[in-house]
């Protein structure tokens, strides 16, 4: 073999282990490949993927009733017999799935409007930093938000300050209402950004032509930009519907409502693995047609 | 189309209103930490800092400060390597299955995350693996991972490839070329990449509930456990914001540093 470097080395240096051995390897790109993926793909086949497989068996194991152990390889439908047989399992799924489908809703007409002023109308200066501004709690501190609005809706908090002189009570802790009211909050970040970027996508020329060819601002509103956007729309949707399908700790602090998330961690902190596993194949389920549905729709391009 | 100006005023009302939506919780959060008093009565009746002071004598929230740390640290190290290498086997190398192989990456992103904690927790449980800072490491590092690959990838694609050629023709070696062309040209990236995913395991309580033990507590699960405790919300206040504060400042300089390009929400 023969490369460029062997006649660089020069007289009297001996090219060390490292350079002999990328020498070695420099022709053998599948060699390469595969020690790059070595890692990444091994941890993910056990971290990610082998948990989800362990997580499947553990729905179909039997646990002891005594011990409270799960019993590996003891095949049973047990945990599908309880979620099943009692109606309460199904009212929490449905209660969740509304919820998802009301924040997803809520945000996606929260976010338009600065979306579209952020991507058409701010300056340049403003929009950079209106997108910092969305982006920061969007990545920052889940659980503080979640406390802040806490303090926010219970009696004497913020909210029954601004709105007792018109008559209104706080809400208290208790209404499902709050759940809807922080969930859309949190994720409507999510729902911001990816709008903001497919906007700002959609070329000029477009809505000249539209307008040259008769379209007034409205027409040219639901027959150009709208349908343009969706995809992006579809793509913030899978964040703002994931993220309220797998909250638990939400609907717990703000609201006295159980959610899909509530069953899974109760039911594992209770020691039910089997029970939580089986709960937990439905928001799997859902997710995984909803991302089909999505990429259909084009939306992973708007990523 | 030039928006008629109503509409523009419209538009700008309702982002002056979304932006104060956004901000009002964390301000009114930040006043109470400075409330001298002991119930969360709004208005605030003074000023103090003291609750800053009893915050910091408090032993458990030092460990956990440390726990939080430590965890932190450990999980953007393992994503700094394991996404740099993903990301630079999926874009410079053309192989069968490297769509599904981007596609399984992502999705620990994408599925909610107790689906995450619980299927590790059951992991855990079923292979006997004691919990501890170890378990909150790997559930952290699941999505830690996929912030760095996509940071990663994104700066690759718009890396151009001749100054990487042009360094191999003059007999550098692939390390070579690695350490001198592409990693300074990954530099921001993943730093960016490493201040994101910090930010996000700093904070993060969904999955570390599950893959916690009874007996490790991150800042995130103190606050968490102290909420339930009305004698300890004055200090709650003070981490809170703390809390915020530092998870809020990585992502700002992330955002700088990188130019805007860490704007993707993948989470």
């Amino acid at each position: 073999m023969s490369t460029p470097t062997d006649a660089r080395a020069g007289p009297g240096t001996r090219p060390g282990i490292a350079r002999r051995l990328a020498i070695w390897l420099h022709p053998r790109q599948g060699l390469q490949l595969r020690l790059l993926l070595a890692g990444p793909l091994g941890w993910l086949a056990i971290a990610y993927l082998g948990a989800l497989a362990i997580l499947l068996l553990n729905a179909f194991w039997e646990k002891d009733a005594f011990t409270g152990r799960v019993e590996p390889f003891a095949w049973t439908l047990n945990a599908f017999r309880d979620l099943f047989g009692h109606e309460v399992y199904r009212t929490v799924a449905v209660r969740t799935l509304i919820m998802a489908v009301l924040v997803t809703l809520t945000d996606a007409l929260l976010a338009f409007p600065i979306a579209y002023y952020m991507a058409r109308i701010a300056t340049p200066r403003v929009r950079a930093m209106l997108v910092i501004a969305v982006l920061m709690p969007l990545w920052a501190a889940y659980l503080v938000k979640v406390y802040a609005w806490r303090t926010i809706l219970q009696g004497n908090g913020f909210m029954e300050w601004a709105l007792s002189p018109f008559g209104v009570e706080s809400p208290g802790l208790d209404e499902i209402a709050n759940s809807w009211l922080v969930l859309s909050y949190l994720w409507l970040p999510y729902m911001i950004l990816p709008i903001y970027a497919g906007l700002e996508r959609i070329p000029n020329s477009l809505l000249e032509a539209s307008a040259d060819l008769g379209a007034k601002a409205g027409a040219t509103f639901r027959r150009v930009i709208l349908p343009l956007v969706f995809p992006a729309f579809v793509a913030g949707s899978i964040f703002t519907f994931s993220l309220t399908l797998g909250d638990y700790i939400t609907p717990d602090l703000v609201s006295d409502a159980k959610f899909i998330g509530n069953v899974i961690y109760d039911n594992s902190s209770l020691g039910n693995l089997p029970l939580a596993a089986a709960y937990s194949l439905l928001p799997i389920g859902i997710m995984t047609v909803y991302l089909l549905i999505a990429r259909r729709l084009g939306a992973f391009d708007s990523l | 189309m030039v928006e008629s100006r109503a509409v523009r005023i419209a538009l700008r009302v309702v982002s002056v209103f979304v932006m104060t939506f956004l901000y009002l919780p964390l301000v009114i959060l930040a006043i109470y930490a400075f409330n001298p008093s002991r119930l969360l009565v709004w208005p605030p009746t003074g000023f103090t800092l003291g609750w800053f002071a009893e915050a910091a004598n408090n032993p458990a929230i030092s460990v956990a400060v440390v726990n939080s740390l430590i965890v932190g640290a450990l999980a953007t190290v393992l994503a700094l390597i394991l996404g740099t290498l993903a990301a630079i086997a999926v874009h410079r190398y053309s192989f069968f299955g490297r769509q599904t192989i981007s596609f399984f990456l992502v999705l620990p992103i994408a599925l909610p995350g107790v689906v995450t904690g619980i299927a590790l927790r059951t992991s855990f449980v079923t292979f006997g693996i004691d919990f501890g800072l170890f378990t909150i490491v790997v559930g952290h590092a699941t999505f830690c991972v996929v912030i760095v690959y996509n940071n990663v990838v994104a700066r690759l694609r718009r890396l151009p490839r001749s100054p990487e050629e042009a360094s191999a023709d003059l007999g550098a070696d692939m390390w070579t070329t690695f350490r001198r062309i592409t990693f300074p040209g990954l530099g921001t990236a993943l730093l960016s990449g490493g201040l994101l995913a910090f930010a996000l395991s700093f904070d993060e309580i969904i999955v570390t509930n599950f893959t916690a033990g009874a007996g490790t507590q991150t800042i995130p699960m103190w606050i968490l456990a102290a909420i339930q405790r009305p004698t300890e919300l004055p200090v709650v206040n003070v981490v809170a914001l703390v809390l915020v504060t530092f998870s809020i400042i990585p992502v700002y300089l992330a955002q700088r540093i990188s130019g805007g390009a860490a704007a993707g929400v993948s989470r």
